[in-house]
């Protein structure tokens, strides 16, 4: 489903917290369980870029959602924030393989366009599918700028030395190969399905056409990132560019705050 | 919430992110859990260099904990000093608020923390 009244709409009533209110936030609240019991393994590049840090490195998981990545290495401090209250109820107790943690994890209740974090205090952050939920290109970049504004600044003769990394992660236009068949010509503005099957708490496979009565479909927000257009992003605000790449229908960056503006 | 992570919290409006009286957050009506962590002190040595010692002062004192030296101690003293160590384990690692509200002193917006999780949505007046 194309969602043509995201961005590419002209009318001035266009207001995007109370589009991604209706087709973000509102969906995961009511979707928590069912979303997060999909959701164990972690995407293999997360968990390096996680297992790279050294022991002690402080960082954020801005858009934590079920928490999966918070104990993949019991070493750093990380701290997950989420805007679904509900998300990050579940995110607090999550070992990161489905199970109950011991050691509870540290969790906020966050928007990412007002994150609660002293500025340049983080040797890290990773926002993994978080970007591709805000619906204009100003709030995506103000996302950006918001997460490298919590990284440490580099020291020394190069100014390199010690500086705060984030990996960002976002769905990908181009996805060929994938179930959903999206390509270059596609728009990349679109309400994506998830389907809850009434009473059982197991969710259908979104294409799944043969669906019951009872079961409820939603539909998130979703913005699909060319090719570049994370990098350009990521320029735009300032940051500096380390690593990009493409990984299983995502677009994916290593970056720094970049020098001071 | 832990009293390490304090540390690196601020108000989230935008207008206080540029005022020192922003950081730290001040817990009011703070009900405190301990719980029984092993001690990594590689980790935690790690961490200490990167904590404003003086917010964690103020933050340690206000949740009623001895005061703490003016200055961190040096990683040699504390490798030296197994119980130092562990005093900062016990208030940064194992002690968590599980309810109570964080207080902003530039704006006084009370940030309210319910089983053990900060709220830091904001009312729509304040975003």
């Amino acid at each position: 489903m194309t969602a043509g009244t995201a961005e590419t709409s002209s009318s001035s009533s266009f207001d995007p917290e109370t589009y991604e209110s209706t087709h973000v936030h509102s969906v995961y609240e009511a979707i928590a369980p069912h979303f997060s019991s999909t959701r164990h393994k972690p995407w293999p590049l997360v968990a390096d870029f996680l297992a790279s840090l050294p022991p002690g490195s402080v960082g954020l998981d801005v858009g934590c959602g079920n928490g999966k990545y918070l104990a993949v290495n019991p070493s750093l401090w990380l701290m997950g924030s989420d805007r679904s209250a509900n998300l990050v109820s579940l995110a607090r107790e999550n070992d990161g393989r489905g199970r109950r943690r011991q050691r509870l994890n540290e969790v906020t209740v966050a928007d990412s366009l007002a994150l609660p974090y002293r500025a340049s205090s983080a040797d890290f952050a990773i926002s993994i599918a978080v970007l591709h939920h805000l619906s204009t290109r100003s709030r995506r970049r103000a996302a950006v700028r918001a997460i490298l504004d919590c990284l440490r600044p580099g020291s020394g003769e190069d100014g390199r030395n010690g500086e705060g990394k984030a990996m960002l992660y976002v769905w990908a236009l181009e996805q060929g190969s994938s179930r959903r068949g999206w390509d270059e010509d596609a728009s990349q503005d679109q309400l994506v399905p998830w389907v809850t099957k009434a009473g059982t708490g197991k969710t259908h496979k979104e294409s799944d056409s043969r669906k019951p009565e009872n079961d409820t479909t939603w539909h998130r927000y979703y913005h699909l990132y060319r090719k570049g257009e994370l990098e350009e992003d990521v320029q735009a605000v300032g940051g500096v560019v380390l690593h990009s790449g493409y990984e299983k229908d995502n677009w994916w960056a290593i970056c720094t705050r970049g020098l001071e503006m | 919430m832990k009293v390490i992570s304090l540390n690196f919290l601020t108000c989230a409006v935008k207008s206080c992110k540029s005022s020192g009286a922003a950081f730290p957050l001040h817990p009011k009506d703070a009900e405190l859990v301990q719980d029984d962590i092993e001690l990594n002190a590689q980790m935690l040595l790690n961490i200490l260099p990167r904590l404003d010692w003086a917010a964690l002062r103020t933050n340690a004192t206000e949740l009623g904990f001895p005061e703490l030296p003016a200055e961190l101690p040096t990683r040699e003293a504390l490798e030296a000093d197994e119980k130092k160590l562990k005093d900062l384990h016990h208030l940064l690692v194992e002690t968590q608020i599980m309810e109570g509200k964080l207080v902003c002193r530039n704006c006084g917006h009370e940030y309210a923390i319910r089983e053990g999780i900060a709220n830091f949505l904001l009312p729509s007046h304040l975003v």
